[in-house]
């Protein structure tokens, strides 16, 4: 496993490191906006990155991986509202909360494939969304606010955003590490062998179900805890954070900054929301340059900006 | 019980409105085998021609029949600008280029009428009600979307059983190659298929617009309902959209009305408020989910490719 | 008979009106190379297909080593050592050869919940993949991408995919298929050093071949087995001759 210095790798290293001196450019210029920018560019990274799991290596395309974000964020404002404060009891819930329902729909949708997998995940999304809307007692509709980020005792201090900007990108480089070392595993070659020839992967004797069941349950345990990073940045939680178009804001991320690798959504993450903020800065439209884009990426550049950075699209 | 018959005449009005925006789609993924999420655009798109139009003319059927005609055009413009390099990529490619679409239109929208949203008002003619059965009054307008509805069916099946057109389209379905071998025009074809997909959507859309709102993204969660139509339909089939978009259409429309006081009966005041909503929503897909696990070519499969 | 590896009887599958096997019923003992042949449409790959387990059988029941595998899925039938190779190539394409065969060792060495160490690394798998590769005269293009392989390439790669799950039989089913005269000569190599080892069904068309290989042939029309016995019976059998052979003939005389 030997580092290279292509363009593509020092790419990487260049992100990452505007990554982690973005609070210190901050502090410098007194534009604390900027903190928390990227404090969400880097949150939403990390679901960016448990959705390219299984959607990138694994060929899963769910187009219902935000509801993990609702589950998590719900988790830690549900739990804060009923005076639950602890970190240590609300973010290992909101993992398990999300890990459970995973592991329920998954257990039902991974019966189907192509088209219909991506159908029957967003049904099930939305319908979390619906009762998230009937949840009178929690905002419903409107949301609910949360007034005390999760307590972690005197470890750390969550209302601090320097503190907390460098403890979400900790997770986010975790998380990559973590992926990259799953996706080269064994676990990890099952996998890509599912979403490269699954019938071949039977013949040869895989029982493949369980492998990509199992990834898509470690999937949404990450987005999960993005989420309850999420709920905790923004000090509020709705069920429009669980809308199957949300989702889709997930993929493109992956898409544009490139499914084949791992760091590839980050890129995607970290690109697109700041052009969200540049463009939207000169006109209001920005988003109307987006789609048409999108389609292109699609069409012509579909290993995204790390495989045109890679020239050819290998995992 | 009379409340009970209104509902159901909802529920097949309801229904109505999703065949024609399912009949679109399942045309379109059967003969193309395109997934289109931008179809919800071509409703909403429908609906804003409609508002416009009609408030240009100062009459609603003009307002209707203008804004069927633009979106038609919109519909075959948009497939041979956009949706033709699509074809023959993998269903993601499909997915992921028509979402771009989806965010396309959206802004569209906003930057030609604004965020705000217009409202497309029936004629005073249409604003009476009628009496279905002794003692049942039902809106008149709402009879006119299932009458329509059934006409525009009744057509499409003729369109689509009767007449050389509908010929290629069925042999298009299932073995586009030797249709195009025979020398017709696929091209041709499919943008005239993509088209009609597409006017049917817009004419949900604006059929749908004075019941209740035209705004941005409206299309959206429609769109969702309407591919739950065509999966437990069977893909491909119109007759499969139409028994299931009317299935769909009564169980969403009798479960929300009646669910929440089957609760609040049952189980408690407070649970029959919130949960009842989310439970008749949740009806629906998991009548999908059964279909997908039991009967995954759908209720009404069509001929095999 | 007792001896038997594979042993069908009975095997019934119809498609709508068309019948594509009907009641057939065959033997094949350990270590011998039974060939099957048959004109286009007569059943042969649903044959395969219902024996690698992905076609259910209408009627009739399938043993192999001493078990009832009627019922099992594909990937048991594979863990149990029946291995198959495809007539239309169906491997891994973004994947190098070796990473391709390697897979096939993965899955039968153990469960692949292990999710740190990188398999690529992994001696265990590796070791083995490249044996495998050599058995079917392919070491040289181990880190090739499988995209870039030649259609013969393909079709050995295949063989050497299915060898490395240690199977005890090997479905093949027209592994010469689109294969000219000097790729076929090196197939029939390979296939003649196989059957030392292995036991083999052999589904093909290259009548050379299966005159140079096969210990016994079966030949199947419309689904009906309507002769099986040694190369000599077959090749005198009236019937088959008008049935099947007589045409070849035609097309090459």
């Amino acid at each position: 496993m030997t580092a290279r210095l292509s363009p593509r790798n020092a790419f990487v290293a260049v992100v990452i490191a505007i990554l982690a001196l973005v609070p210190v450019y901050a502090e410098a210029t007194g534009n604390t906006f900027m903190v928390s920018l990227f404090t969400r560019i880097v949150i939403l990274a990390i679901a960016a990155v448990s959705l390219n799991l299984i959607m990138g290596f694994g060929g899963m395309v769910s187009f219902g991986h935000a509801v993990y974000l609702g589950i998590g964020g719900y988790a830690v404002g549900i739990l804060a509202k009923e005076g639950i404060n602890s970190g240590l009891l609300q973010w290992p819930l909101a993992v398990a909360a999300s890990a459970l329902f995973a592991l329920a729909v998954g257990a039902l949708s991974l019966r189907t494939r192509g088209v219909y997998f991506i159908m029957i995940t967003l049904a099930f999304a939305q319908m979390v969304y619906y009762v998230a809307i009937g949840l009178d007692r929690y905002g419903g509709d409107d949301g609910m606010t949360i007034y005390k980020r999760s307590q972690f005792g005197g470890l750390i201090d969550l209302s601090n955003k320097m503190t907390f900007y460098y403890l979400c990108l900790a997770l986010l480089l975790a998380s990559v590490y973590v992926v990259w070392r799953l996706v080269h595993s064994r676990f990890g070659m099952v996998i890509q062998g599912a979403r490269s020839n699954e019938r071949r992967m039977r013949a040869i004797g895989f029982p493949t179900y369980r492998y990509k069941l199992l990834s898509f349950v470690f999937a949404g345990m990450l987005c999960g805890l993005a989420g309850a990073l999420l709920a905790n940045h923004t000090d509020f939680i709705s069920p429009a954070l669980m809308h199957w178009t949300r989702s889709g804001d997930l993929i493109v991320m992956a898409v544009l900054g490139g499914m084949g690798t791992v760091f590839g959504p980050v890129i995607g993450a970290v690109a697109l929301l700041v052009l969200e903020e540049v463009l939207s800065g000169i006109t209001e439209y920005w988003q109307i340059i987006l789609g048409p884009l999108f389609l292109l990426v699609v069409l012509f550049a579909r290993g995204g900006i790390d495989g045109l950075l890679a020239g050819v699209r290998r995992g | 019980m009379l409340y009970l018959i209104e509902q159901c005449l909802n529920g097949i009005q309801l229904g109505m409105l999703l065949f024609l925006l399912a009949a679109g789609l399942t045309l379109i993924f059967g003969i193309m085998d395109l997934v289109n999420l931008a179809h919800g655009s071509l409703y909403m798109l429908g609906a804003y021609f409609a508002a416009t139009f009609a408030a240009v003319t100062d009459s609603f059927l003009a307002g209707l029949g203008l804004a069927l005609l633009a979106t038609l055009v919109a519909g075959m413009a948009l497939e041979v600008i956009a949706i033709r390099p699509l074809y023959g990529r993998d269903h993601l490619d499909h997915v992921l280029g028509t979402f771009g679409l989806l965010l396309f239109f959206n802004e569209l929208v906003r930057l030609i009428w604004g965020p705000a949203g217009l409202t497309l008002s029936l004629p005073p003619e249409m604003l009476s009600a009628v009496q279905v059965l002794p003692g049942v009054y039902y809106p008149l307008y709402r009879l006119v979307i299932i009458l329509a509805t059934l006409t525009v069916a009744l057509l499409l099946y003729a369109l689509v059983m009767r007449t050389r057109i509908g010929m290629l389209i069925r042999a298009g379905a299932s073995n586009r190659e030797m249709v195009g071998a025979l020398g017709v025009n696929i091209k041709l074809l499919y943008t005239l298929v993509f088209g009609l997909g597409a006017a049917l959507a817009g004419l949900a859309g604006m059929l749908q617009a004075p019941l209740s709102f035209v705004q941005i993204g409206m299309g959206e969660n429609i769109l969702i309902l309407a591919f739950v139509v065509i999966i437990i339909g069977g893909i491909g089939s119109i007759r499969g959209a139409f028994v299931a978009a009317i299935l769909v259409g009564i169980i969403d429309t009798i479960g929300r009305a009646f669910l929440p006081d089957l609760i609040r009966h049952f189980v408690s005041y407070s649970a029959g408020s919130s949960a009842g909503p989310a439970l008749s929503s949740m009806l629906i897909y998991t009548l999908m989910a059964a279909v997908l696990v039991f009967r995954p070519e759908g209720l009404f499969p069509a001929a095999r490719r | 008979m007792a001896d038997a590896l594979l042993q069908i009887e009975g095997l019934s599958k119809r498609f709508g009106g068309v019948v594509a096997s009907d009641a057939i019923a065959l033997s094949v003992p350990p270590g011998e190379l039974h060939a099957i042949i048959g004109p286009n449409g007569a059943g042969k790959t649903t044959l395969i297909g219902q024996l690698a387990g992905e076609i259910a059988p209408d009627a009739g029941r399938i043993r192999f080593a001493d078990r009832d595998v009627t019922g099992l899925p594909i990937f048991r039938r594979s863990q149990l050592g029946l291995a198959r190779s495809f007539q239309i190539t169906s491997l891994f394409l973004d994947f190098t050869a070796i990473e391709n065969v390697a897979l096939a060792v993965q899955a039968h060495a153990g469960h692949s919940f292990r999710f740190w160490r990188p398999a690529r690394d992994e001696a265990e798998l590796r070791e083995p993949a490249r044996a495998a590769l050599m058995r079917a005269g392919l070491a040289h293009r181990a880190d090739a991408l499988v995209a870039n392989l030649s259609h013969g390439e393909h079709r050995q790669l295949e063989i050497a995919v299915a060898l490395a799950t240690s199977p005890r039989m090997l479905l093949l089913d027209e592994p010469m298929a689109g294969m000219g005269p000097e790729e076929s000569a090196r197939m029939v190599k390979t296939l003649r050093e196989l059957k030392r080892e292995l036991t083999i069904l052999l589904i093909e068309h290259d009548m050379e071949a299966v005159f140079a290989l096969a210990d016994r042939i079966t030949v199947l029309v419309y689904g009906r087995i309507i002769a099986s016995g040694t190369p000599e019976a077959i090749r005198a059998n009236a019937e088959v001759r008008q049935a099947y052979l007589g045409e070849q003939e035609a097309r090459h005389g």
